[in-house]
């Protein structure tokens, strides 16, 4: 009996944008001209990207867990960065975390300031986050834009609220928007039509459609990530950016990561736990089509990667 | 997939002769599509359409049950690709191997603590739905003994792992009555496997790594001899190829109604993992990508407890979020002197905070606005969690009799709301609690005065 698998006839694909560059590793992520890993349908010509989280400041309250993994590093971007290079990310996410109003307040000059040691202190390609209050994001990307200029970084969170400002410093010095919405597949798309009518070019954008923890919401995103990724392959070329999704910073939040007392025992070792909370969020989104996962822990970047090698294979 | 009133019009003797009480056979079709009335009215039908109606109404992959009694599950009869088409109904069983060359106190010791393991999440109660006996050792002696201990011990459904058919048996003889899944028919196996289901009105898993139209050819043996509840292995293993043959197959049954492989899959993400994180992770892949049985190498709360969560969060319908009855609830037994806190009835919200209150050591008041099951922030962001809907909520609800205070604790997350509320509700102190639920206890014992 000659069994005939069913192949799709997809008419679109997803853009292929590149980071870094110029001196610096380049990356490339998107191409797929089908749904995450069905190599027997279609090429997918670049796998998706491990980004490892760095903080500009030091984080109080991590994990136990974290904090033994990272040791020193946390208190320092430079060094940070270093390890992360060393524990095998394909790209650092930097956040900027002091310029939150409610964490320190910086501005333009210390976001200068933390954006170069960082890209001193590693040959990756970089992205960088503000603190996702509008108004700081504004001022402390568009400083990060001008000491990161030709090095392809990418620049988010852009909101439909302050576009047009990432924007126009994405334009001025060659660099890629991350454009977030909430979970919602047609502000997705607006918000991708929005910055193509001010001039990004299509492949300069990257798509964070909010990440929901494992047991947090993830049920949303996984749901709304497959049918942008469906969108993008039936032809619809507003849904086609490479999506990006904040897993380690959603998944350490949620108290089956931080609780190790005062638990039912039938949660288990709270290590291996929010080790593998992180690991299954993460793993979800990849397979429901995420282009960079961004990561904590690194024993769980350790696993998706080598989960990833085998994916790709 | 259901046929549309033209498409069973199509089948019908077209004579309008009314024996079935409707006008034509049209206006008849039509009401047999809408379920309004049996096919089988019309008393003229022939055989071959039927046939073609009974096909048509069969599911694209068949539901199977394990197990017997109250002790079992069902799996299959899954319609869609995409959850978002409509929504996943059948969650995959989670089962754990038991190797019957385990020694016996570690296998009883395995048994009882997965048969004893149940874990609460937004007031669901789950846990794993059984074993799967592995003959490891060949022996059919030590395989059927060690069936006997497990069903001594437990009634879960069960998966019987062996090749050889004379264990098999030997088995099956220790398990009457509890319909186990039999693992598994092969090429070399396939008559006696199929006679074992027959006689002891087993499931059977049919299993063949060569390819799908090998395996397809063995199903349709199975079921042409009869037994037609089956399970199928397409033996594919590691995260790529098993993503693509399982993929291959629902799309096959639910694209094509190809009934030889639309049955549900059995998967092992165990096999070939090099710790217990890559097993859960495959694992966590076959949830969300079409596994209908899951059977787990290990048993390990820290790694169990994830998967149950995301085979929650993966077969949740996305249109319904999971909510609870709004209202006015008692976390302890609270006094009118207790704290009283608001919340929104999205039940992971609910449970959320109310598990924290029930830890806390403060017996509390929780009032419940309804919000269409949206959380905290999604519903103040959707206008679904203002001052007016929270104010709306303490007034039908009496908050104010059950309490001899006026506070009135907010969630932290929703600070803003502060001031329009003290408009709304004047007579009552605002209060802001924390972001998150864990801190409520340490809040409550800082700052707590009513
Ligand atoms: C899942 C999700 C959704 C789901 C809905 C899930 C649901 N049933 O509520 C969907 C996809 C439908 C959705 C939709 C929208 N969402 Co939404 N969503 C999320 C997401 C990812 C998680 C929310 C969640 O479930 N949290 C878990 C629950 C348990 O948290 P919680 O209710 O706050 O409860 C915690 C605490 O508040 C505390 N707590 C609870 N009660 C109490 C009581 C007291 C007294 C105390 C002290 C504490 C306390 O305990 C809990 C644990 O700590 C968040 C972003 C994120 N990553 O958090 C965005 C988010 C909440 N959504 C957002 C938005 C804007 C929307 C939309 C308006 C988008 C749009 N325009 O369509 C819509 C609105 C809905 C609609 N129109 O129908 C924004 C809100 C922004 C803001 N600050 O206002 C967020 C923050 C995303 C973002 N960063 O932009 N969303
Ligand atoms: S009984 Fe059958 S043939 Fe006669 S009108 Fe009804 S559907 Fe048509």
């Amino acid at each position: 009996m000659a069994v005939e698998v069913p192949l799709e006839k997809w008419t679109g694909k997803i853009r292929e944008v590149e980071l870094g560059g110029n001196g610096r590793k380049s990356l490339v992520v998107g191409g797929a001209a089908t749904l995450p890993f069905l190599h027997f349908e279609a090429a997918i010509p670049h796998r998706p990207a491990v980004a490892m989280e760095v903080q500009d400041i030091y984080p109080g309250g991590w994990s136990a867990h974290l904090e033994a993994a990272w040791g020193d590093a946390l208190k320092d971007a430079g060094a940070w960065a270093r390890k992360a290079t060393e524990f095998g990310a394909d790209l650092i996410c930097l956040r900027l975390v002091s310029a939150h109003p409610e964490s320190g307040n910086t501005g333009a000059a210390q976001a200068k300031a933390t954006v170069d040691k960082v890209l001193s202190a590693t040959d990756l390609p970089l992205i960088v986050l503000g603190p996702e209050v509008p108004e700081k994001d504004n001022e402390v990307l568009v400083a990060a834009s001008e000491v990161a200029k030709g090095q392809r970084v990418a620049l988010g969170p852009c909101l439909e609220k302050n576009h047009r400002t990432i924007a126009a410093a994405c334009l001025a010095d060659g660099h890629v928007a991350i454009a977030k919405t909430p979970i919602e597949i047609n502000l997705a798309k607006q918000l991708n039509i929005l910055l193509c009518d001010v001039g990004m070019p299509a492949n300069s954008i990257l798509m964070d459609p909010t990440t929901g923890a494992l047991g947090y919401g993830l049920e949303y995103t996984y749901s709304v990530m497959e049918r942008l990724r469906l969108a993008a392959l039936m032809g619809d070329g507003m849904t086609a950016m490479p999506m990006i999704c904040t897993v380690g910073e959603e998944s350490w939040r949620q108290k089956e990561s931080r609780a190790a007392q005062g638990v039912p025992a039938s949660w288990g070792d709270i290590e291996r736990r929010s080790l593998v909370w992180e690991e299954l969020t993460a793993l979800s989104l990849l397979h429901s089509g995420a282009d960079i996962v961004v990561l904590r822990h690194p024993g769980v970047v350790e696993r998706v990667k080598a989960a990833i090698d085998q994916l790709m294979a | 997939m259901a046929l549309t009133g033209i498409e069973i019009y199509k089948l019908l003797p077209k004579t309008n002769c009314k024996k079935c009480g409707f006008p034509t056979c049209l206006a008849f079709a039509m009401k047999v599509a809408q379920k309004g009335i049996e096919i089988t009215a019309c008393p003229d039908l022939t055989e071959e359409a039927r046939g073609a109606l009974e096909a048509a109404a069969r599911p694209p992959i068949r539901l199977v049950t394990v197990g017997s009694d109250e002790h079992k599950f069902e799996v299959g009869n899954e319609v869609v690709l995409f959850r978002h088409e409509k929504t996943f109904y059948h969650p995959p069983a989670l089962m754990v191997r038991v190797k019957d060359n385990l020694a016996a106190e570690e296998r009883d010791k395995l048994v009882s603590e997965v048969s004893r393991y149940s874990v609460e999440r937004v007031g669901i109660v789950m846990s794993a739905d059984g074993f799967a006996i592995d003959n490891d050792s060949r022996d059919a002696g030590k395989f059927a003994a060690c069936v006997e201990s497990v069903t001594s011990q437990v009634k879960s459904p069960l998966v019987l792992m062996a090749t050889d058919p004379a264990a098999m048996e030997a088995a099956l003889a220790k398990a009457a009555g509890r319909r186990p899944l039999i693992y598994a028919a092969t090429r070399d196996n396939l008559d006696r496997m199929v006679e074992l289901a027959k006689t002891y009105n087993c499931p059977l898993a049919v299993s063949e790594p060569a390819g799908l139209s090998e395996l397809a050819e063995l199903t349709e043996r199975a079921a042409q001899a009869g037994v037609e509840d089956l399970v199928i292995d397409p033996g594919a293993t590691g995260f790529s190829a098993s993503l693509q043959v399982l993929t291959q197959l629902r799309r096959l049954a639910i694209k094509k109604m190809f009934q030889p492989l639309g049955y549900p899959i059995i998967t092992f993400p165990g096999d070939g993992a090099t710790s217990v994180e890559e097993e859960a992770m495959l694992a966590g892949q076959h949830i969300a990508k079409y596994a209908g049985i899951i059977v787990l190498n290990h048993f390990s709360p820290a790694t169990l407890y994830p998967l149950l969560t995301l085979r929650l969060n993966i077969y949740t319908d996305p249109q319904k979020p999971i909510r609870v009855q709004p209202g006015i609830y008692q976390i302890g037994e609270p006094k009118d002197s207790s704290p009283l806190c608001v919340t929104t009835n999205f039940s992971l919200t609910y449970f959320s905070i109310a598990g924290e209150l029930e830890s806390s050591g403060f017996p509390s008041w929780l009032l419940v606005c309804d919000t269409e099951g949206l959380s905290v922030l999604t519903a103040w962001a959707a206008g679904k969690f203002d001052a007016d809907r929270i104010a709306k909520s303490v007034k039908e609800y009496k908050a104010n009799e059950k309490i001899n205070h006026n506070s009135l604790i907010l969630p932290g997350k929703v600070a803003v709301l502060r001031g329009e509320l003290e408009e709304e509700l004047p007579d009552w102190k605002i209060r802001v609690g924390p972001l998150e639920a864990m801190d409520v206890g340490s809040y409550l014992k800082t700052q707590w005065k009513p």
